[in-house]
C-alpha cells in the first residue's frame, strides 16, 4: 500500500523536470498514489481479516513519522547480563509467533571477553543456570535500522524501505518472500515466517501499526521496527521497558537534550561492523 | 554611593548563592521508596526510643538487615539520621528525605548520579516524549543495603533450526 506511494514517488522524482501533461502521459494513470479513502479501505479488510482470525477486534495505526525525528538506541555492554528479557518483552509485544516456528527479532550473543570485535566467534544457544557467568560477554543484536541499508538495496520488489523517521520497514502483504534481504543484511537482523505463524490468541496484542507489529502470514520477512506503534506516540520500545539492568537507551538523535545524544557525546562507543559502511543507528556503549 | 554599590553587590552575591544551592536541589519525579509495608515513618518506634551512636551488630530488631555495603567504613547510623529516624543524613550533616534518597547515594557514587540525571543509568519505562517522564529511585533496584545484583537465571535459547519445526 504505502510501496505503491514509494513507486510513484520515485518515478515521479526522476520525471520533476517534465511538466504535468509529460508526466500524465508517461505514466497513463498507472502508479496512482492510493486516496487517503482507499487506504482506509485496505485498514478495513485487514481488521476484518484478523477478527476472523484471532476473535478480537485489531486497531491498526498508519501515523507517519514525525518531523525532525531520527530515532537512534543505545545498547550499553558493560551492563548487559544476558538474561534475555529483551527478547521475550518484543515477542509479546510484537505478536511473534511462538512455536513452529518460533521467530525471534533479537538475538543475545555471548562472547569470550576480550574478543568484542569478532562476531564470528560467538554463539546465541547459551543456557547456564545463572547470567551473567564470569569471563563472558553479552551482546543483544537485532535489526541496526542503518542509514544506508544493504537489505533495502537488494530488494527485488521494494516491499522493504527506510521510512522519514530512520525506522527500516517491511510491508508484509509487499514482501513475496525471495529472502535477499536476508542473505544482504550483515547483522542477521531479519527473520522469515517458514510457515504460519502460531499466536496464542490470549496473547495477541491487538494496538498495531500496519508497518509493525500486526500479525503477519507465512512466506513473509519481518524484523525489529522499534516498536513503530510505540515510539511514534513517544513511549519506548518494549525491549527497553523489559531490561532489568537499565542496558537499553532509546531517543531522537535529532533533539540535542536527548538521552541518547547524550551518551554518544560523553561515552565510549561503538557501532558493529563499522567497515562496512552500512551506518546503522544501534550504538553500542561502555558507561563504566 | 560607594557603599550602596557594594551593599549591592553584596546582595547580589548572596541571592546567586541561594538560587546556587535552591538549583542543586532540583526534585526529580522519581518513584515512592519501596518500604516494607509498616516500616514508615520510622519515629512510631524511635521517637520514644534512646539513641545509642556506638557501632555495633544490632542483636534486637532489624536483625534482618546485613549490611554488606562499605560494612568495614560504615555503618547504620553514617547514612540514617541518628536525631530523626525518619531522614538520611548527607556527609555535610543535611538530612534528606527518602524520597530524596539518590542525593545520598551521589555523594560516593557521583558519575552514576550525573548519569542518572541525564536519563541514561538505570531502566527508563513510560514515556520519553509526551508523557510525564518517571525517573526510579536509586533503591528501586539496588537494595542500599546489599547492592550487588545477583546473577538470575536467563529466560530460555532460541530454537535450534533443525528442530523448530517450520523453522
Amino acid at each position: 500500500m504505502m510501496s505503491m506511494g514509494a513507486l510513484a514517488g520515485a518515478s515521479l522524482g526522476s520525471l520533476a523536470a517534465c511538466s504535468k501533461a509529460e508526466v500524465e502521459e508517461f505514466l497513463q494513470k498507472r502508479f496512482v498514489e492510493m486516496s487517503a479513502g482507499e487506504k482506509k479501505q485496505v485498514i478495513k479488510r485487514l481488521e476484518d481479516k484478523y477478527f476472523k482470525k484471532y476473535g478480537k477486534r485489531f486497531n491498526i495505526s498508519t501515523q507517519p513519522a514525525d518531523e525532525a525525528v531520527l530515532w537512534g538506541y543505545g545498547l550499553d555492554i558493560a551492563r548487559c547480563i544476558g538474561c534475555r528479557r529483551c527478547v521475550y518483552g518484543c515477542v509479546t509485544e510484537n505478536n511473534h509467533s511462538r512455536r513452529s516456528p518460533q521467530l525471534h527479532w533479537i538475538r543475545v550473543v555471548r562472547q569470550k571477553k576480550g574478543s568484542m570485535i569478532n562476531l564470528e566467534d560467538s554463539e546465541h544457544y547459551y543456557n547456564p543456570e545463572t547470567v551473567p557467568e564470569p569471563g563472558f560477554q553479552y551482546t543483544p543484536v537485532q535489526c541496526q535500522h542503518c542509514e544506508n541499508p544493504p537489505c533495502v538495496k537488494v530488494c527485488p520488489v521494494k516491499a522493504t524501505w527506510k521510512e522519514p523517521d530512520g525506522i527500516v520497514v517491511v510491508d508484509y502483504n509487499w514482501c513475496i518472500g525471495c529472502r535477499y534481504c536476508i542473505a544482504a543484511c550483515p547483522y542477521k537482523g531479519r527473520v522469515f515466517n517458514w510457515a504460519e505463524p502460531n499466536i496464542p490468541a490470549a496473547e495477541v496484542n491487538t494496538e498495531v501499526h500496519y508497518l509493525g507489529n500486526r500479525p503477519r502470514m507465512k512466506n513473509v520477512v519481518e524484523k525489529c521496527t522499534f516498536c513503530i506503534q510505540r515510539v511514534r506516540n513517544g513511549r519506548y520500545p518494549a525491549c527497553v521497558e523489559a531490561c532489568p539492568t537499565g542496558t537499553r537507551k532509546f531517543g531522537n538523535l535529532l533533539d540535542p537534550g536527548s538521552e541518547i545524544r547524550y551518551l554518544i557525546e560523553n561515552k565510549r562507543t561503538l557501532r558493529l561492523k563499522e567497515d562496512l559502511n552500512t551506518e546503522p543507528k544501534f550504538y553500542y556503549f561502555f558507561s563504566a | 554611593m560607594r557603599k550602596l554599590s557594594i551593599l549591592i553587590v553584596f546582595a547580589a552575591l548572596i541571592g546567586f548563592g541561594i538560587s546556587a544551592s535552591a538549583a542543586q536541589r532540583d526534585e526529580f519525579p522519581a518513584t515512592p521508596p519501596p518500604f516494607t509495608p509498616g516500616i514508615y515513618p520510622c519515629s512510631n518506634c524511635h521517637a520514644g526510643l534512646p539513641v545509642d551512636p556506638k557501632r555495633r551488630e544490632l542483636k534486637d530488631e532489624h536483625v534482618g538487615i546485613k549490611l554488606h555495603h562499605a560494612e568495614q567504613e560504615r555503618w547504620c547510623l553514617d547514612c540514617h539520621s541518628a536525631d530523626n529516624r525518619d531522614k538520611l543524613k548527607l556527609a555535610d550533616g543535611e538530612t534528606v528525605n527518602f524520597t530524596e534518597s539518590y542525593r545520598l547515594c551521589g555523594q560516593c557514587h557521583g558519575n552514576i548520579y550525573r548519569d542518572w540525571k541525564a536519563g541514561i543509568h538505570g531502566k527508563r519505562v513510560g514515556y520519553f516524549k509526551g508523557g510525564k517522564r518517571i525517573y526510579f529511585l536509586c533503591v528501586s533496584c539496588h537494595n542500599p543495603h546489599d547492592p550487588k545484583f545477583k546473577p538470575i537465571k536467563p529466560l530460555p535459547p532460541p530454537i535450534r533450526p533443525e528442530f523448530n519445526n517450520g523453522r
